[in-house]
């Protein structure tokens, strides 16, 4: 029982700090805080492609030559581990990935940026307060003006 | 065959090239836009490149119908798939296809005037370079063949449509808190659908999505691929705004600039659902055990209460715009609902249903568009008596409405009856009752903006203005009248649907 949840003990460690990212993108009020939330979620995901690729014993993906020499970069063993090596496949998908979310996060600063200009403020609940403001003294005047009309 | 001059008549290059150049024209003019020196330049490019893109994608359907149940597969770079990314081409993808890049071209037409007029002396290149790019996006969304290449073009789309929300911030500074909480949402959906990918990899070693469909039946059972099929739905579903993942739609919908939520509304969900239904029924066979439940036990649920909730939202609105966006929420549900039979009718259904609900959310949106361009207000309050002063405007929004009714002889009436037929063969009569009772309860919202259109005395003190601009109105009659003429003959569609359903059953032709 133990063994199997020991075995996966970095999937755990992922799922927790994923779970932590979407918490705090979900209730976090300051904008940048969701952010950074938001940020944290997708770097699990590189972290769980990343483990994905593992192989067991395995070298980084790395063409080493035939005649390297078996202590090359004071490794023991080097050589022998030649055919055996993680799989790039998830490693390159991630770099893509880290692309989108560079992208992601940049665009959501900017949109911040500008939330601050208008609003004056990045706190969730005091954008939506004013947001409420607004909408009421536009449903009030459409109810004054509807009033006129009638009479 | 209508599309048969359209292939005899395109050079070699392009008949041989179309499935890539679809996308690589707009994205490629995408950069272009952004160095043109002049706003009108840019506008023309846009209009040549989405132009563009729909020719390509009728050379692709007429491909695609020479021989029925045939797929075009190009390998990007001579990388044979499954090794190298894959562009794939069946009658779904190239319905799915025409659709977008028609409703994009449409939606890059009425650009110029209503933008011109919201961003005066403004350099508008850069809005229209992310226009493209979303729309290439889209179209990239569609025709790939690849589960990883898919999520790339689905947020170059989702990025620069959050920019293109965020635009609508000079006439209404709720729009940034609308594109920002699109951001969040959207960015976790496409985070969901990428972690579903990753555990489809786990279990089958590949990204090819017909490699994928093909190690599927020796699969039967895996934890992972249960796993991945949950996170799968859950991302697109966000993407597809299905109930109760939609929160970010309305807002996002009501404050973009009005040639940006017709296009959204008519493209953006339609992709994702298109997405959603290749996963389903293409790669997860619905005929097992635990996908079967899920169609079942979670989509139809979820999309019953989606065309009863939101259809009783959008009965509260004062916002036309909000009002319509609510609506396209329900409308997501009768898509889903008719997802979620399962058969080869009910896919059929739903791909119908989306593409007259595009046509006529698309002629709704572009009619508030021209409506807010000209008198400068979108509540229902504003479009009181606007039947006097913009009757052309009006009569294609009346058109349009009453099709999203489904009233006999316009577009929606045939795909809510195709749906309705889809639900009582596979004995769903609860869902045909919850179909009646959602087109009833459009019948209200849609009949109040009509009446205060067309009964009430105008209010708006902008009362005499006249119609919305002539480069408005054109493609706005274009869309409501192919939502008269697909009332009454929808030979083409319904063929368009039936043969996309069966690609995405892996049934060969339809007839």
């Amino acid at each position: 029982m133990w063994d199997i949840i020991l075995e996966r003990g970095s999937y755990w460690a992922i799922i927790a700090v994923m779970m932590i990212g979407l918490y705090i993108a979900f209730s976090a009020e300051n904008l940048i805080k969701r952010l950074v939330g938001l940020s944290l979620f997708q770097t699990t995901i590189c972290l769980f492609y990343v483990k994905l690729a593992n192989v067991a014993n395995a070298t980084a993906p790395v063409l080493l030559a035939e005649d390297m020499p078996k202590d090359a970069y004071g490794g023991e063993g080097v050589a022998e581990l030649v055919h055996v090596y993680s799989n790039p496949l998830p490693h390159v998908l991630m770099l893509t990935a880290i692309v989108v979310g560079v992208a992601t996060l940049s665009l959501g600063l900017a949109l911040i940026v500008r939330i601050n200009e208008s609003y004056g403020t990045i706190e969730a609940d005091e954008i939506y307060a004013s947001d409420v403001k607004v909408q009421m003294a536009e449903d009030a005047d459409a109810a004054r003006t509807s009033g006129e009309v009638v009479r | 065959m209508i599309l048969e001059p359209v292939l005899t008549s395109a050079p070699d290059w392009a008949v041989r090239h179309a499935a890539v150049l679809v996308v690589v024209v707009p994205m490629l003019l995408a950069p272009l836009l952004a160095l043109s020196p002049s706003n009108r330049l840019a506008w023309i490019l846009t209009v040549a490149g989405t132009a563009a893109a729909f020719w390509f994608s009728l050379i692709l359907l007429a491909i695609i119908q020479e021989v029925p149940g045939s797929a075009i597969s190009y390998a990007l770079g001579n990388w044979e798939p499954p090794i190298g990314i894959e562009f794939r081409v069946d009658a779904l993808n190239a319905m799915i296809l025409v659709l977008i890049t028609g409703m994009g071209a449409l939606a890059s037409f009425i650009a110029w005037p209503t933008l011109a007029a919201e961003f005066k002396g403004e350099r508008l290149n850069l809005l229209l370079c992310a226009f493209l790019l979303c729309f290439a996006g889209l179209a990239g969304v569609a025709a790939t063949g690849d589960a990883f290449n898919l999520f790339v073009f689905l947020e170059v789309s989702s990025l620069a449509t959050y920019v293109l929300v965020a635009m609508g911030a000079g006439k209404d500074r709720r729009a940034l808190p609308a594109a920002f909480s699109y951001l969040v949402m959207g960015t976790l959906g496409a985070s969901f659908y990428v972690i579903g990918i990753g555990l489809l990899y786990a279990a089958t070693g590949t990204l090819n999505m017909a490699d994928i469909a093909e190690q599927m039946p020796g699969l039967s059972g895996n934890r992972s691929v249960q796993a991945g099929l949950a996170f799968i739905l859950v991302g697109l579903g966000l993407k597809a705004a299905m109930w109760p993942l939609h929160q970010w739609l309305p807002n996002a919908y009501a404050y973009a600039p009005g040639f940006v939520s017709m296009f959204l509304s008519a493209t953006a969900t339609k992709v994702a659902l298109y997405s959603l239904i290749r996963w389903l029924f293409t790669i997860f066979q619905p005929d097992r055990a635990f996908e079967s439940a899920v169609l079942q036990w979670v989509l139809a649920p979820l999309a019953m209460a989606a065309m009863v909730i939101c259809s009783v939202q959008a009965i509260f609105q004062t916002d036309v715009r909000r009002m319509l966006a609510y609506s396209s929420v329900a409308q997501v549900g009768y898509i889903l609902l008719a997802i979620s039979v399962g058969t080869a009718a009910g896919v059929s259904a739903g791909l119908l249903h989306l593409f007259t609900h595009a046509l006529m959310k698309g002629a709704l949106f572009m009619a508030v568009a021209g409506i807010c361009f000209a008198y400068q207000g979108s509540t229902i309050r504003d479009f009181a008596g606007l039947g006097r002063s913009a009757p052309f405007t009006m009569a294609a929004f009346a058109i349009a409405g009453l099709s999203l009714i489904g009233v006999p002889l316009t577009a929606g009436f045939i795909s809510k009856l195709q749906l309705g037929y889809a639900l009582l063969d596979q004995g769903w009569w609860w869902a045909a009752v919850v179909l009646v009772f959602a087109s009833f309860l459009s019948v209200i919202y849609i009949g109040r903006v009509l009446q205060a259109v067309f009964f009430e005395p105008p209010l708006n003190p902008r009362k005499n203005n006249k119609e919305a601009p002539l480069l408005l109105l054109i493609p706005l009659w274009i869309l409501a009248l192919v939502n008269i003429f697909y009332g009454i003959d929808a030979g083409f569609p319904a063929g368009l649907a039936a043969d996309g359903a069966a690609a995405a059953l892996g049934l060969g032709a339809a007839q």
